[in-house]
């Protein structure tokens, strides 16, 4: 490894004497407070209790339990009446459905239990991608606080015949007098319900559709719209490109619904080629965490680099401003012309303007990653006629307002109060929210999950959604409302099926499309498009690139810039009730359940902002008053690295009140900041505020004891160059010194522990390729739904007890400077052993030499360096600090999933006073829970900190009031796997029901387990293919991978040898 | 089954929309006649068994002799339809029905133009001899039984309370001899012995200073209350032999004893799944359909006391179900209101226990009685293993696995008889032991 790369977890680490390295030692952040009472004798003394008073006691409630044990409950077991033929009590149904929540488009696999949907996974044949929202969806489904149950007028339930009865009249007398109507949605993106909507205007010509996104790409679809003719988002197929420049835009976050499959097809280390990805952002976003360059620029530097690259490409004179970062776009042009086709150009700024630019370098340089034939529908709405929406209903020129699925009421400012005041208003709606509130009638509508429906997200492929459970609620489709109010007669599932007959399947089968959850229709030919050069002036379509340009050229940089996000967590905000999506950690700051300013570490040094780490490992922050436009919210301050100086992030989403779980109402609604839907608001002011918020936030906790040796980077050139050796340059094991030679760290052999035979059956292994990860965390999700891993709330995450099985540790690293290079560290370090032999009385200043040099010989290279790294470059060094400081404002970032490593010699395993964790023959470190009586010797013997305690009941504990605690969300639970009580470690079983569940299925069929058909929930979550699982003694992918030139075990040294592999991390230098 | 269907002609027209009441104070008559009737013409026994095995082979799925079913009553069919047309009939319905035959497209109007399957394989004769049967009934047994194997048999022996007294007087008297001859002696001048109640306490007395007598009194009361303590505590939550009343008496020595019903026709769910699954009503009525009631004389014993459940009870249980399943069986349809059963379930594996029934019943190819017992013997049904762990672990380790046949383990078997030269290996030696394969 490389002797001056520091990896560090957050800022407080690099400061000397930091909390953090006490920390560190601890596997359990709380001491006992066994010594406040044992070791104070006066209180001892004085105590009523004595120690026989309390055998007493403690015999007598264990006879007393035990004699109450001796009666078991009642139990009943209720049959179906009549069981439907597709279901077996006790084995899953794998369904094929769509999630299309407006945010979120994704085709996936359902599995269902008895008739309950448990779990969400990718349909990767119909190329589905879950992110850690689609796989919570599953969980909202079940939310019965927040859900609407009944239809209802005002507060007062009604009937369905009642309510559509006076809505009709009411939609009728306002067609009479022609009152205006708005229709508002989010993107549906579904070809039938457009049909539905359309007849329903016609029908009533009064009332008019308005797409809302609360998250705008509004910008993007009229800048496409003025270059291509027809309202959509451009398509990027990034396995194609070369040259990858992002503009702020997240497109491995949320950035126009993600693009990270095919930004990690782009990047197999193994193919030899990789794009080479530039992110200019001022945020840290998921896509500036894996760039293999992140250019550091406040979002109005980020629009004037926009036009300056652009000039820069076409040699064009678009009027511009100079920025800080004129050489590296300059180097970037360079390296986008040379892409040539190969390159892409995206801007994630909700600018028209930007966005004009960002279409026209791509044309210019003619590329191919660029799709504008099968584009993108998942975001359809329009800025502009929102405005006028908001306008009319504020003003009272509408006269009525029906909502479905959205929730302007939240979104916007002051939206809910004008909707009060209209004489007509519905909210057809899943969610009990400030707009269900706020409306005359409210119209529960039944969940994804409970829905019939198709979408059309991307031109040409089509999407089924069907239901996978029978309505929780008294809930109808908006299609079907819709339908009714237009007066027809039929059904939305009649007409769907009619609808696809007619306009889609062209005569293939409804039953095979239903299946696969999708259809690929053919795509129509288009008309080769022209290819002619992008004039700078006004290219007749009604747009000009230099009328743009001075539009940006204009814009001024302020002080502050606030950059406006979504979090992997929350997106939008409509799932804000869920605790698994609250309990996720931000993959970049690490905090939950939280929205926060971000801020760079030299902002906040002149701001005097602080994160002090408390001793039990908590953070704490100021609050900060950012205003934008006279509008002003308090927030909670986090600095970040790698944030732009001058700039602030902030997540949308947050802050929701209104029948949500008090738990659950966490964060500040950023929406109030969000003028003008635009994501990037200049000229902001910020002033300290009072007070000290508590953050849950897990950076320094867990963390792996000070070891940096556990991550391994490599350049693209160094791992494509086949001189080298990996084992002596880019991926050295870990040397020690055994019998006075250098061996690997991992070979030794003397062992604490007796090797099994492991040839014999199956042997799992799991490897997790870091380059193809990008830390979405869609598997710590799974993680959950699988393994009904609790939710312990905010104030036990912030004291470390949080119980996620997975974990992704976000490392940065910084190459440090140094003056004393490693070889002068050797000298000195040979003088000083020279030293030591003459102050211990050698005879001479020869045989002193000699001796020390036979002792320095001893010493292997690698422990050599790891001593130059901990006392020169060592992270807690005042010194060093100021050294970091520099790349601390823009650190490297590298994300390493980390969960138990089923180490063959573990050392848990040998501290269990009960034998409760034991090794398995197929490799699998395995947790008897009934057999665990929580002595937590094993977590604090984990060298890797991935074992959790229960300190609590999570289940049916009002205390946890989450998805546990109540009959609806304990359907989620999967049944296979037992829900641990009070008391007990537990950890991650490389899910071990799955893996039998696997092998069992291949026995009742008397066959062989097929290749890669061993899975895990988070392989299978896995999107990217980073997290590959199965069988080291078959055929399976992964027994290649272990042997692979990129393998590497994380602290394998100290001899734990684990089943986890990690392959080295690559990133692309750009060098030749 | 088919004998269930068989007796059932005695209890007449129960499902008829005549006035039930009206027939219930007839039924002892009608039989009477009937059988009289029948016994008055020379039955052709032959025949009429040919006819009887021929219908309950063809016939009974679907149609009764006394009471409609699926299609209608078939008793005195006979005189009702011509010969020529009931072969017609039977043979081809639907030909019969396409010829226009009006009495046949009425048939098939009335019974909800249910198709009646075609029966051209059988024969002239055939088809007579299940005629006759219809036209015959069923063989009368005669009442009472004297010969039946129920009969008491008389005991050889004097009764037990005899025995006793016997005894008694046979103590009594010795003790008796035992005074008058000690009386005797002490008149004799012999001294006088000390009483028994003396002996014993003299007996004590050497007792209480005996030291080694009182560690060996200690040690054999610590290691019998060891015994029962541990003894009784590890029974604590094994439930073994536990019987729960259920919500209808349901027999599984009717069913799958006496009906010799295979377990896995309504247990279908072990095959393939961890859990066996309770059928659900669908599955009762594929058979209750058409079995209103018991046969004529069946019985269930409950252990409880004893007492004996008979006909009349237990078809009131057969009609819990059409309650449950929404049956309505006078009109014979469902009326669509239905309640799931809530039975008491028997087999309470604890929640960190992971069990699957088709590793064992499909992989393993395990009787279900080598853990569940001698269910066709049960009247109600009780937990027959203890289900402890040890228990499991016992299994697992003497079982070998069979490792030819199937695929699955072709690997690993060669695998292992190259190693270790072995043909056989026990689920244990195979990781069937191991914590993490049940505690998840």
């Amino acid at each position: 490894m490389a002797s001056n790369k520091k990896y560090w977890q957050s800022v407080e680490e690099l400061k000397e004497g930091s909390v953090v390295e006490t920390l560190r030692g601890k596997e359990f952040v709380q001491e006992l407070p066994t010594d406040e009472f044992l070791g104070d004798k006066e209180t001892l003394e004085n105590s009523s209790t004595s120690r026989r008073d309390f055998l007493k006691y403690v015999g007598f409630t264990t006879a007393a339990a035990s004699l109450a044990a001796c009666e078991g409950p009642v139990r009943e077991s209720i049959p179906y009446v009549v069981q439907p033929d597709d279901i077996i009590v006790g084995v899953a149904d794998w369904y094929a459905t769509t999630i299309a929540d407006g945010f979120d488009f994704a085709n996936v696999l359902v599995k269902t239990r008895e008739g309950r949907p448990i779990q969400i996974m990718p349909n990767k044949e119909a190329n589905g991608v879950t992110n850690a929202r689609v796989q919570a969806s599953v969980l909202s489904l079940y939310d019965e606080k927040l859900r609407v149950k009944e239809p209802r007028k005002g507060t007062t339930q009604v009937s369905w015949n009642d309510a559509n009865q006076e809505i009709i009249a009411q939609l009728e007398s306002l067609k009479a007098s022609n009152g205006l109507v708005y229709l508002m949605t989010g993107t549906l993106a579904s070809p039938s319900t457009e049909k539905i909507i359309a007849d329903f205007t016609a029908k009533y010509p009064n009332v008019k559709h308005v797409i809302y996104d609360a998250v705008s790409e509004s910008a993007t679809a009229d800048a496409f719209e003025a270059m291509y003719g027809k309202r959509a988002l451009p398509n990027y197929d990034l396995s194609k490109a070369k040259v990858i420049a992002s503009f702020g835009a997240d497109f491995l976050g949320d950035w126009q619904g993600g693009y990270e499959k095919s930004y990690v097809e782009g990047r197999q280390v193994d193919s030899g080629k990789m794009s080479y990805h530039v992110q200019i952002e001022s945020n840290m976003s998921l896509a500036g965490a894996n760039a293999d360059k992140r250019i550091v620029a406040k979002p109005s530097t980020q629009l004037h680099a926009l036009v300056n690259l652009y000039n820069a490409i076409t040699g064009g004179n678009l009027p511009s401003q100079a920025t800080p970062i004129d050489g590296e776009i300059k180097q970037l042009a360079a390296d986008l012309k040379k892409a040539g086709s190969k390159g892409v150009v995206l801007a994630g700024i909700n600018d028209k303007n930007a966005q004009l630019i960002a279409l026209a370098i791509n044309k210019a340089l003619a590329s191919t990653v660029i799709d504008t034939k099968n584009v993108s529908l998942t975001r359809q709405g329009s800025d502009a006629k929102v405005a006028k929406l908001v306008a009319d209903v504020t003003s009272g020129a509408a006269k009525g307002l029906v909502t479905y699925n959205v929730n302007p009421a939240f979104s916007i400012a002051g939206f809910g109060d004008a909707v009060k005041k209209l004489g007509f208003s519905v909210a057809i709606s899943t969610q009990d929210d400030a707009t269900a509130n706020a409306t005359q009638f409210t119209l529960p509508a039944p969940h994804s999950l409970e829905s019939w429906g198709d979408v059309m997200a991307v031109e040409g492929k089509y999407s089924l959604i069907q239901p996978t459970i029978a309505p929780l609620f008294n809930t109808r489709q908006v299609q079907d409302i819709l339908l009714q109010w237009s007066g027809a007669t039929t059904n939305y599932y009649d007409s769907l099926k009619e609808f696809w007959s007619t306009n889609v399947l062209g005569g293939a089968s409804w039953n095979k499309a239903l299946h696969d959850g999708f259809f690929m229709a053919a795509v129509p030919a288009v008309s080769e498009e022209s290819t002619s050069e992008v004039s700078e002036e006004a290219t007749g379509a009604g747009f000009s690139l230099s009328a743009a340009a001075s539009a940006i050229a204009k814009l001024a940089p302020s002080q502050y810039e606030l950059n406006l996000y979504t979090s992997v967590a929350l997106g939008d905000g409509k799932l804000a009730n869920n605790p698994w999506l609250q309990e996720f950690p931000d993959p970049i700051t690490r905090a939950s359940w939280d929205n926060y300013l971000t801020i760079s570490p030299a902002d906040a040094k002149e701001l005097g902002f602080k994160n002090p780490i408390k001793d039990n490992g908590a953070i704490d922050g100021n609050y900060a008053k950012v205003t934008v436009d006279g509008t002003s919210v308090t927030v909670p301050v986090i600095i970040q690295p790698g944030q732009a100086t001058g700039s602030f992030g902030l997540a949308l989403g947050y802050g929701r009140t209104q029948n949500l779980k008090e738990e659950m109402q966490v964060g500040v609604n950023a929406y109030p900041l969000y003028k003008n839907a635009n994501n990037v608001q200049l000229g902001v002011t910020i002033e300290k505020a009072g007070g000290t918020h508590k953050f849950a936030c897990i950076q320094v906790q867990n963390t792996l004891a000070g070891r940096h040796d556990i991550l391994r980077e490599a350049s693209l050139k160094d791992v494509n160059d086949t001189s080298l050796n990996p084992k002596h340059t880019w991926n050295k094991p870990f040397m020690v010194s055994y019998d006075h030679q250098e061996t690997e760290g991992s070979a030794r052999k003397v062992d604490l522990w007796d090797e099994h035979d492991r040839t014999l059956g199956h042997h799992f292994n799991l490897s997790i390729d870091l380059s193809s990860c990008t830390g979405c965390g869609a598997c710590v999700v799974a993680c959950h739904a699988e393994n009904n891993v609790p939710v312990v709330g905010k104030d036990e995450v912030r004291v470390g007890r949080d119980m996620h099985w997975l974990r992704i540790d976000r490392y940065y690293s910084s190459t440090v400077q140094n003056d004393m290079s490693i070889d002068e560290f050797k000298a000195e370090f040979k003088a000083k052993l020279v030293e030591k032999y003459k102050n211990a009385g050698a005879a001479s200043e020869e045989e002193a030499k000699q001796k020390a040099e036979k002792e320095f010989h001893k010493f292997a290279d690698q422990e050599i360096e790891r001593r130059y790294a901990t006392e020169v470059l060592g992270l807690s060094k005042g010194d060093l600090f100021d050294a970091l400081e520099n790349p601390a404002d823009n650190p490297q970032v590298t994300f390493q999933p980390m969960m138990c490593q089923h180490c063959n010699h573990a050392p848990c395993e040998t501290v269990c006073p009960v034998a409760a964790t034991s090794h398995g023959r197929q490799g699998q470190n395995q947790m008897a829970y009934n057999r665990c009586v929580g002595t937590r010797y094993c977590a604090n013997n984990c060298p890797y900190r991935v074992r959790r305690f229960n300190w609590f009941n999570y289940a049916e504990n009002k205390e946890f009031d989450f998805n546990m605690n109540n009959e609806y969300g304990k359907m989620v639970l999967n049944p296979d796997v037992t829900v641990r009580s009070r008391g007990v470690m537990e950890k991650c079983s490389m899910c071990i029901q799955m893996t039998q569940a696997t092998i069992l299925k291949a026995k009742r069929e008397g066959r062989a387990v097929k290749k890669d058909e061993f899975q895990t929930a988070c392989s299978q979550a896995c999107s990217t293919g980073a997290m590959v699982f199965g069988d080291v003694n078959s055929e399976d992918t992964v027994s290649k991978l272990k042997e692979d030139r990129r393998a590497f075990y994380v602290l394998d040294y100290i001899g734990t040898k684990p089943n986890v592999v990690y392959q080295v991390k690559v990133r692309n230098t750009n060098e030749a | 089954m088919q004998k269930l269907y068989f007796y059932s002609m005695k209890s007449v027209n129960y499902h008829s929309k005549l006035s039930r009441i009206l027939l219930n104070s007839l039924t002892s008559l009608v039989v009477f006649l009937v059988s009289f009737s029948v016994n008055a013409q020379d039955v052709d026994v032959e025949r009429q068994k040919a006819g009887r095995k021929l219908f309950n082979a063809n016939c009974a799925s679907c149609h009764k002799l006394n009471k409609k079913s699926t299609g209608p009553a078939l008793a005195g069919v006979e005189e009702r339809r011509s010969n020529e047309w009931l072969k017609a009939w039977i043979k081809n319905n639907a030909a019969l029905r396409a010829s226009g035959d009006a009495d046949a497209i009425a048939i098939y109007e009335e019974y909800n133009q249910a198709n009646m399957t075609a029966f051209p394989q059988l024969s002239e004769k055939q088809v007579d001899d299940i005629l006759y049967y219809t036209t015959v009934g069923d063989p009368v047994t005669s009442g009472g039984g004297s010969k039946g194997p129920d009969a008491p048999v008389l005991e050889s022996g004097a009764p037990k309370w005899v025995i006793w007294i016997l005894g008694a007087a046979i103590v009594v008297a010795f003790l008796i001899i035992f005074n008058l001859l000690k009386t005797v002696s002490e008149l004799k001048g012999a001294p006088k012995t000390p009483g028994l109640l003396g002996q014993s306490a003299e007996l004590w007395a050497g007792i209480k200073k005996n030291t080694f007598l009182h560690v060996l009194f200690v040690i054999f009361g610590a290691l019998i209350t060891a015994y029962f303590l541990f003894g009784n505590l590890s029974k604590v939550g094994v439930d073994q032999g536990y019987q729960p009343v259920q919500p209808i008496l349901f027999s599984h020595k009717i069913h799958a004893g006496d009906n010799k019903i295979e377990c896995q026709y309504c247990h279908s769910a072990a095959k393939h799944s961890k859990h066996s699954g309770i059928p659900s009503l669908n599955i009762c009525m594929n058979c209750h359909k058409n079995i209103a009631e018991v046969a004529e004389g069946t019985k269930v014993v409950l252990e409880d006391g004893g007492r004996v459940v008979g006909k009349a009870e237990l078809d009131k249980e057969i009609a819990k179900i059409y309650e449950h399943v929404g049956w309505d069986a006078k009109e014979l349809k469902y009326t669509g209101e239905t309640k799931p059963i809530e039975w008491v379930r028997i087999h309470n594996l604890p929640d960190f226990a992971y069990f699957n029934h088709s590793q064992h019943v499909t992989v393993a190819g395990v009787k279900c009685q080598k853990c569940h017992g001698p269910v066709e013997e049960m009247e109600e049904l009780y937990q027959y293993a203890p289900l402890t762990m040890g228990w499991c672990i016992n299994c697992h380790k003497e079982t070998n696995v069979d490792l030819k046949g199937n695929e699955y383990y072709a690997k690993i078997h060669k695998e292992l008889a190259e190693k270790y030269g072995v043909e056989k290996v026990t689920i244990a030696q195979l990781g069937g032991k191991e914590c993490g394969k049940c505690h998840y």
